[in-house]
């Protein structure tokens, strides 16, 4: 398997300039993705995972260390690296239709293409027929599938899913999670997905990066070999999440 | 909804029903009889003026002149007023530059530029078109300024993101995300150059809605002066519900609802 995300020596620091004292969000993190592996960061609320993925988005910079995609560094944000954010932070003066084929369309593709391969994503995560109405008028959900199909549109080598369902309602969410497995199945693509809901990371992850409470460092690199499709109640599931989760709370 | 509508409608008739008779009982009393004229009789004067012309002038022309003047100096704000306040809002050394000119020049209300119109453009139809101008474009160019000024930054950083160029930014997401603003602006200012406009005819003229009621003033005809203001007042109204329709149009994603 070929390695496509590097992260080699983050460190994150905030100088506070009030009380003149800096803080470590991030400590020393290093990890390599392969291509089409789904990654979860999971970690207590407030340690530094959303900055971590912020990081490789190219949306911050670390203090220290250095991010690669396929050997190059990462410096600024750019189409290679999509982001689905929670507040999702679609162009309301866009239609939902032209807010997926956005990056296509600033990229200087050809309308065509634009105009298939948007068709193709919304059809994906199951929104046709909403083709051009405007986000004000779609509910949280739906503006969230949005989300997803506008990353997979910039054709992206990496998508970036930086707690994406925190915001939604549970039932919501695991529609949604369903979602994000029955769209990656269709559409391969390495993902890293950031959340602190443990059972989101266990039903959706390859492997799970365990973060502890900041400064964060890495505890635990955990492998999830249940097979496809999971199911929450299974045993092997709640074993492996007793398990997880006594690690969790050992680090908080 | 149609409900409420109704409602709306039925209570706002009544409110105008109301000030009518109240005005008509008012304009029957002796002393105020001298205020207020016979509200019939401005109806009867502005339906009459519309048939006969008052100076040289039938009403209908008169609202054309005073259209054409404020049409003129309102655009040539609005595009001035709108590129400047892109300039000032979005680069630093255009804010550098402009901003204390248009903080001194807001302070000055419009009025106290009519003497020095009169002396730079003479009493044409140039003075009057820098009147309404000067009356609209810094409303026109604040409202530019804050829309630019209050794009989320978020949207930058997805549109960087997405594969935005530096040079895409502008026109991809802020210029749209400031349009209801600006629109707002725009609106603000039409109703304030209509309002304008009997300042800018007093300049000298011989003709426009404000004339009419200079001439009112003139002759002491009470009529023709509310005849006047009635009139300036409904075409201001009618100009607004255009620009709140073409609002809706543009700015669709902006309105809840609907």
């Amino acid at each position: 398997m070929k390695k496509i995300i590097k992260v080699e020596n983050i460190y994150k620091r905030y100088f506070d300039k009030k009380s003149n004292h800096s803080s470590e969000i991030l400590k020393d993190i290093s990890f390599e993705i392969e291509e089409n592996e789904f990654v979860v960061i999971f970690g207590p609320g407030q340690c530094g995972k959303s900055t971590l993925i912020k990081i490789i988005a190219g949306l911050e910079k670390p203090s220290e260390g250095t991010c690669y995609i396929r050997d190059k560094t990462i410096s600024a944000p750019g189409p290679d690296r999509a982001v689905v954010f929670q507040n999702i932070l679609l162009f309301p003066w866009l239609t939902v239709i032209e807010n997926v084929g956005y990056s296509m369309k600033v990229r200087g593709f050809d309308k065509e293409e634009i105009k298939a391969d948007s068709q193709k994503y919304i059809d994906l995560v199951g929104l046709t027929g909403f083709e051009k109405t405007y986000p004000i008028k779609i509910s949280g959900g739906m503006k969230q599938r949005v989300g997803i199909a506008r990353a997979y549109c910039a054709r992206p080598e990496v998508m970036l899913m930086d707690e994406p369902f925190g915001a939604l309602d549970a039932q919501t969410r695991y529609l949604m999670q369903d979602e994000v497995i029955r769209i990656r199945s269709q559409e391969k693509r390495t993902v890293i997905f950031v959340t602190n809901n443990i059972e989101e990371a266990i039903y959706l992850a390859d492997r799970i990066i365990l973060l502890t409470e900041s400064p964060s460092t890495i505890k635990s690199d955990i492998k999830i070999d249940l097979k496809r499709p999971r199911n929450h109640m299974s045993e092997e599931f709640l074993s492996l999440r007793k398990q997880i989760s006594e690690m969790a709370n050992g680090i908080r | 909804m149609k409900k409420n509508n109704l409602k709306k409608i039925i209570w706002g008739a009544s409110g105008l029903l109301a000030v009518l008779i109240i005005w008509y009982i008012a304009s029957q009393r002796e002393t105020l009889g001298k205020l207020l004229p016979n509200p019939f009789e401005v109806f009867k004067f502005i339906f009459q003026s519309f048939l006969t012309p008052i100076g040289q002038n039938t009403m209908m022309m008169h609202i054309l002149w005073s259209m054409s003047r404020v049409m003129t100096g309102y655009i040539l704000a609005c595009v001035v007023g709108v590129v400047l306040g892109f300039i000032v809002g979005w680069f630093k050394v255009g804010e550098a530059i402009i901003k204390p000119f248009y903080l001194v020049l807001k302070s000055i209300p419009s009025i106290a530029w009519i003497p020095l119109a009169i002396m730079w453009f003479g009493i044409g139809e140039e003075s009057k078109y820098f009147i309404i101008f000067i009356a609209t474009m810094l409303i026109v160019m604040t409202n530019a300024i804050d829309g630019v000024l209050d794009v989320n930054k978020d949207y930058i950083g997805v549109a960087r993101m997405l594969g935005t160029t530096e040079k895409q930014i502008f026109f991809k997401v802020v210029f749209p995300s400031a349009v209801p603003q600006i629109f707002s602006g725009l609106q603000v200012a039409l109703s304030a150059a209509w309002a304008t406009v009997v300042a800018a005819e007093m300049v000298r003229s011989s003709e426009g809605v404000g004339w009419v009621i200079l001439i009112g003033q003139d002759t002491v005809n009470m009529v023709q002066i509310f005849a006047g203001i009635m009139v300036i007042g409904v075409i201001g109204l009618i100009l607004a519900s255009i620009m709140r329709g073409v609002e809706a149009k543009l700015c669709a994603w902006n309105r809840r609802g609907k």
